[in-house]
């Protein structure tokens, strides 16, 4: 947040740079405070709505990382599921196995997710465009298939999380879904806090040169392979973070729903309807995404269809999403990432200049 | 002699997973879009077949409905194309994995909602069971016989349509250049459209024979999209017979994966075979072009 100098031109034109604009400031306290509320939601919400934000800071954070790799570095990734399959068994191992302290076998299960990241990336990044999509639905469906046929694991069956029930028992629901709500909060906040933090560092703007002409960017010095590599990484840890928390939630892991495709079903509605290649999309999208499951998901195969075909107009005929076009009717950024050009006196364009946002080349 | 038997069956299931694999590459190879419905739609294909054979008084053979099948899928691939998917094509990869995913989530659970998501089987009679005997423990089945041909035959006749054929040299011309092409005179959208609706009509004989040879339900898409992409990674893109190839290894690696490690393992061998191809080989083995 901070407000450079003003510099003279060669011309005597005096101008300055700066990233966060007034409003920017007024919304980081607005944003403090409703963060500080959100941490002590638990001590007065009601256990139906922190379990119910549970899953939306869960959907928040996955989304934010598909975004990452797919509106950044120009991954396509249809096999999120499976780093999220990982995340719940890595817990199950550690708290049920190894006998480490479910809320502490978390973090084993972000590392995990990583870890398998490595080899995976090898693999796919092999592939180019659409097919490495299917790339990642393959590395997803060897996971899948691999811990559907370790009986110790349950098998096709999956297998109930002694660890966390027994947590649920000794600590009472309420507490257990609190803890289990501050991790999912913290996961949807790491997620978006290092996008933003990534994005302005000096990988973003390989990344933002990646996502606009992934050729040019290389022929200007960018490692593409590193940058796309740490892009996959971060993204598996985070996805099996969230994995892992939702089998804390549910208290049990099964193969067929860890691993679902429907996950990614779900992350290409949110980050389509809330705009691609931006932080904040994805948070409306998650909002939008949320009311229409809380609504109309009861009517099963319907509401699928009705994800689809969303997802298919609004990336036919508004491909920047609800976020897209709130910035083109307003220029604000609530995560600002553009370096807007303000000239002082009043010659040339009195207006922000904007330079390295979101354009139509991202969408 | 199972093994052996493993490796018959193996070869002529590949010829299946050419029939899919064909239309994935033939579409990717003519205007670079990855379509991830493709396995949907010859599920899509399979289902059209069941109300052909289902409806009407006369119950006919589920074969002679083959044809008409075909024709149907490839209005639909054209109307597909030209009322959707040539509005994306030029948009870039994002565009068309997000709207082909899309419309694999809408046809799958409209399969479902039309059809119950439980296993259905288009019945030939006689043909299912008849084999050829070769010795007591090698029989091959006349079906997957008739598969395999079949396989080979439209690949042939692929082959000669893009090398003889005006239309075919208007498929390469958009496939090498389309911009180029489009100077010449060529209608890029009408040869889009003309090469989904055949690359439909390709998996409409595949999906109508996977239904003959075994059960289907609504939810195979996402498995028949994998196994031809597979077929098409490991024959080499652009290549016709090595998709063949690819589908026959793939077949090859499932069915002896089964046999020695039992069912629950077929899949995961012909992935990990996968795997180690695009690891060691990514181009393929029969590779024509080299980028993706």
């Amino acid at each position: 947040m901070k407000t450079p100098g003003t510099t003279v031109t060669k011309d005597g034109r005096r101008h300055s740079v700066s990233v966060a604009s007034k409003a920017n400031l007024i919304i980081l306290g607005f944003g403090i405070a409703v963060l500080i509320i959100l941490v002590i939601f638990p001590f007065f919400g009601s256990t139906e709505w922190t379990r119910r934000l549970v899953d939306f800071f869960c959907y928040l954070a996955l989304a934010e990382l598909w975004n990452l790799m797919l509106g950044y570095a120009g991954l396509i990734s249809v096999g999120q599921q499976g780093f999220i399959g990982i995340g719940a068994y890595t817990l199950w191992l550690f708290s049920d196995i190894v006998g480490i302290n479910p809320l502490v076998s978390v973090v084993f299960a972000a590392v995990g997710g990583a870890i398998i990241a490595l080899p995976a990336a090898a693999l796919v990044f092999k592939l180019r465009g659409g097919y490495l999509a299917i790339g990642t639905w393959v590395i997803a469906e060897i996971l899948r298939l691999i811990v559907s046929n370790i009986k110790r694991a349950g098998g096709g069956s999956g297998i109930n999380i002694t660890a966390t029930s027994q947590m649920v028992q000794s600590l009472g629901p309420d507490a257990w879904y609190s803890r289990v709500y501050w991790w999912a909060l913290a996961g949807a906040f790491i997620a978006i806090v290092v996008t933003y933090l990534l994005l302005r560092s000096r990988t973003g703007l390989a990344l933002k040169a990646i996502r606009d002409n992934d050729l040019a960017a290389e022929s200007c010095g960018v490692n593409l392979w590193r940058t796309k590599l740490y892009t996959y990484i971060i993204a598996g840890a985070g996805c099996a973070l969230v994995g892992a928390i939702q089998a804390m939630y549910t208290l049990r892991v099964h193969p067929g729903s860890a691993f679902s495709v429907n996950w990614t079903a779900y992350l290409i509605f949110i980050v389509v309807i809330g705009g691609i290649g931006t932080i904040e999309g994805p948070i409306i999208g998650t909002v939008v995404f949320y009311v229409l499951r809380e609504t109309t998901s009861q009517w099963g195969t319907w509401y699928f269809i009705a994800l689809g075909l969303l997802a298919i107009v609004v990336t036919v005929w508004s491909p920047a999403g609800v976020y897209g076009w709130i910035i083109k009717k307003t220029n604000f950024m609530l995560f600002p990432l553009q370096r807007k050009l303000r000239l002082a006196d009043g010659e040339g364009p009195p207006a922000e200049v904007a330079a390295g946002g979101p354009d139509e080349a991202a969408v | 002699m199972e093994w052996v038997s493993a490796i018959i069956q193996g070869i002529l299931l590949g010829g299946l997973y050419a029939l899919f694999a064909v239309g994935l590459s033939l579409v990717f190879g003519t205007m670079r879009l990855t379509n991830l419905a493709h396995g949907d739609l010859t599920v899509l294909s399979t289902y059209v077949a069941l109300i052909i054979v289902g409806s009407g008084a006369v119950r006919f053979n589920p074969l002679y409905s083959i044809p008409i099948v075909m024709v149907i899928m490839w209005v639909l691939g054209y109307a597909l194309q030209r009322g959707l998917l040539n509005f994306i094509v030029q948009k870039g990869d994002v565009q068309g994995v997000i709207v082909t995913f899309g419309i694999s989530i809408v046809i799958m659970n409209a399969l479902q909602e039309a059809f119950t998501p439980n296993s259905q089987r288009l019945p030939v009679g006689e043909l299912e069971s008849r084999s050829i005997t070769i010795s007591d423990q090698l029989a091959i089945g006349w079906l997957p016989l008739i598969i395999f041909i079949l396989a080979v035959v439209v690949i042939a006749v692929l082959q000669l349509f893009m090398n003889q054929t005006k239309m075919g040299r208007a498929f390469r011309a958009v496939s090498d250049d389309q911009e180029a092409a489009r100077l010449m005179g060529i209608n890029t959208k009408h040869i889009w459209a003309v090469a989904m609706g055949v690359a439909l009509l390709i998996g409409a004989i595949g999906g109508v024979m996977m239904g003959i040879r075994t059960t289907f339900h609504p939810m195979l898409g996402s498995d028949r999209l994998i196994f031809a992409f597979e077929a098409v990674i490991i024959g080499g893109m652009g290549s016709s017979w090595g998709t063949l190839l690819g589908g026959v290894i793939l077949g090859v690696a499932q069915l002896l994966g089964s046999f020695a490690f039992g069912p629950a393992w077929a899949t995961l061998c012909g992935h990990v075979v996968f795997v180690v191809i695009l690891a060691l080989r990514p181009q393929g083995l029969l590779a024509k072009t080299v980028t993706a």
